[in-house]
């Protein structure tokens, strides 16, 4: 039981990380990662709503949808509940919370529309996990979006330093190097199952 | 068929739909921070679209800034002078009217004055001419005369006559596209107030720059030496005007053998 949620924890950062192996979370991945104190707040906030969302969304398909037999809402009714989660976290936070409400400041808003959450969510469903399994990966996705941001905002600021030809400054240079990161993360291909064998 | 799966289908969605609308409503009301009104008037005086061209995170970091008097209420951008002024009379300070600026072509090597060692007759762009041993003319500090900064004009301010580009100063807005486009940088935004400038770029020895054009600046100091407010310095051969200090006096225009240091009226359009 415990080896199986390692499993799925370690597979979620480091094997099927969701930007880099799985290219979700692509917008906030290039827009949040100039600097480092940035790239953090996001991930925490990412991974905060992945756990929330898998949270709700979990009952809802195993307890609603499928008692029903409309599984195929789930795209539609999930978008619907996270959006509404992000908000209802947003007026939550400034509430109770504004210290955090304003660390998180944008990016709790941004995080509505990120496919990286929704597909979380979904891909919890469609492997099967139970409600712990899935909060467990839920929390190994957000904290494999925090990594990649953490790596790619160090990766920019050298960027940044260096000399390239004009034409490659910004945003081209940028979409090269997250292809290299994003190379070097499949040298992890295969290293959990071999881990826990 | 079956209508049911449809009807539940719908009722389902609408249903998630509903208690989800209710939550919000009623968390909004009754978690509801009292803003600042102040934050919240500025808010609304600006434009909205989170551009950050003011230096903070979005519109609502700006209005808070503003309303907390750490920041100065021109610096809205898309809002312009318009916004400036609300969010002066919502602060109730003195409106700070943005300088008014002029772009000013300095140069005054016309077809005329300026010795040319070639005919140009490549692709109509300045940048492309300047390239070609530094453009048709012989001095290096010359408008090439292609109007690629009448191109990039928003307000269609500018023509090239005479080999040379002219402002009007009664369209321009001063936005200084033309002053980043002139591959010789020798476009300036000058306050729209001056009464005296410098007709040259030109950097070179006297000597050079005279043997180039009849009109260069040769930096021989007598507009410095002359000038009662000592606002004018000759840095690198070439005359430079401090306008904070320039009282249009005219008597380094009098003074100046080659002609380069013109009188200037940018609200009468006249130039030279």
């Amino acid at each position: 039981m415990f080896k199986t949620l390692i499993v799925i924890l370690l597979s979620a950062v480091l094997v099927n990380n969701y930007v880099l192996r799985q290219f979700l979370g692509i917008c906030p991945f290039l827009g949040v990662s100039k600097k480092l104190n940035q790239a953090v707040g996001m991930g925490v906030a990412v991974t905060f709503v992945m756990l929330l969302a898998t949270a709700v969304t979990w009952p809802i398909q195993n307890f609603v949808l499928n008692n029903l037999n409309l599984g195929y809402l789930q795209t539609i009714v999930f978008i619907l509940v996270i959006a509404s989660l992000v908000q209802f976290v947003e007026i939550f936070l400034k509430k109770f919370i504004p210290a955090l409400h304003k660390s998180l400041g944008v990016y709790l808003p941004l995080i509505t529309t990120n496919c990286a959450v929704l597909g979380v969510t979904i891909n919890n469903i469609k492997d099967g996990f139970n409600f712990l399994e899935s909060m467990v990966s839920a929390l190994g996705c957000g904290l494999g979006f925090m990594l990649a941001m953490v790596l790619f905002s160090g990766v920019r600021s050298r960027i940044d330093e260096s000399d390239i030809p004009e034409h490659f400054k910004g945003l081209p240079a940028t979409l090269i190097a997250a292809s290299f990161v994003s190379l070097a993360f499949f040298g992890f291909e295969g290293i959990v199952e071999n881990l826990f064998k | 068929m079956d209508i049911m799966p449809i009807l539940m289908a719908l009722g389902v969605v609408a249903c998630v739909g509903l208690v989800l609308g209710i939550v919000l409503a009623l968390a909004s009301k009754f978690f509801a921070v009292d803003e600042d009104e102040k934050v919240k008037l500025v808010r609304e005086a600006l434009p909205g679209a989170n551009c950050g061209a003011c230096g903070y995170t979005g519109c609502d970091g700006y209005a808070e800034a503003v309303a907390k008097g750490e920041a100065e209420p021109n610096l809205c951008i898309p809002g312009g002078s318009s916004t400036a002024a609300q969010l002066s009379i919502i602060l109730g300070v003195k409106i700070q009217e943005l300088e008014p600026k002029v772009a000013f072509v300095a140069c005054g090597g016309d077809c005329e004055a300026a010795k040319s060692n070639a005919i140009y007759d490549g692709i109509k762009s300045c940048k492309a001419a300047a390239m070609v041993y530094g453009g048709p003319f012989d001095c290096a500090y010359s408008c090439v005369g292609c109007g690629d900064c009448a191109t990039v004009c928003p307000v269609n301010a500018i023509c090239v006559h005479d080999g040379l580009a002219h402002v009007d100063p009664r369209e321009c807005v001063g936005c200084g596209k033309c002053v980043g486009t002139c591959p010789k940088h020798i476009i300036k935004l000058l306050p729209k107030e001056s009464k005296t400038a410098v007709m040259c770029s030109n950097v070179q020895k006297g000597a050079l720059a005279r043997t180039n054009c009849k009109n260069a600046c040769i930096g021989c100091k007598k507009c410095e030496l002359n000038c009662p407010e000592k606002a004018i310095t000759v840095i690198d051969n070439l005359a430079r005007i401090d306008y904070d200090k320039c009282t249009g006096c005219r008597l380094c225009e009098e003074n100046c053998p080659t002609k380069c240091l013109k009188p200037i009226d940018f609200r009468n359009n006249k130039i030279g």
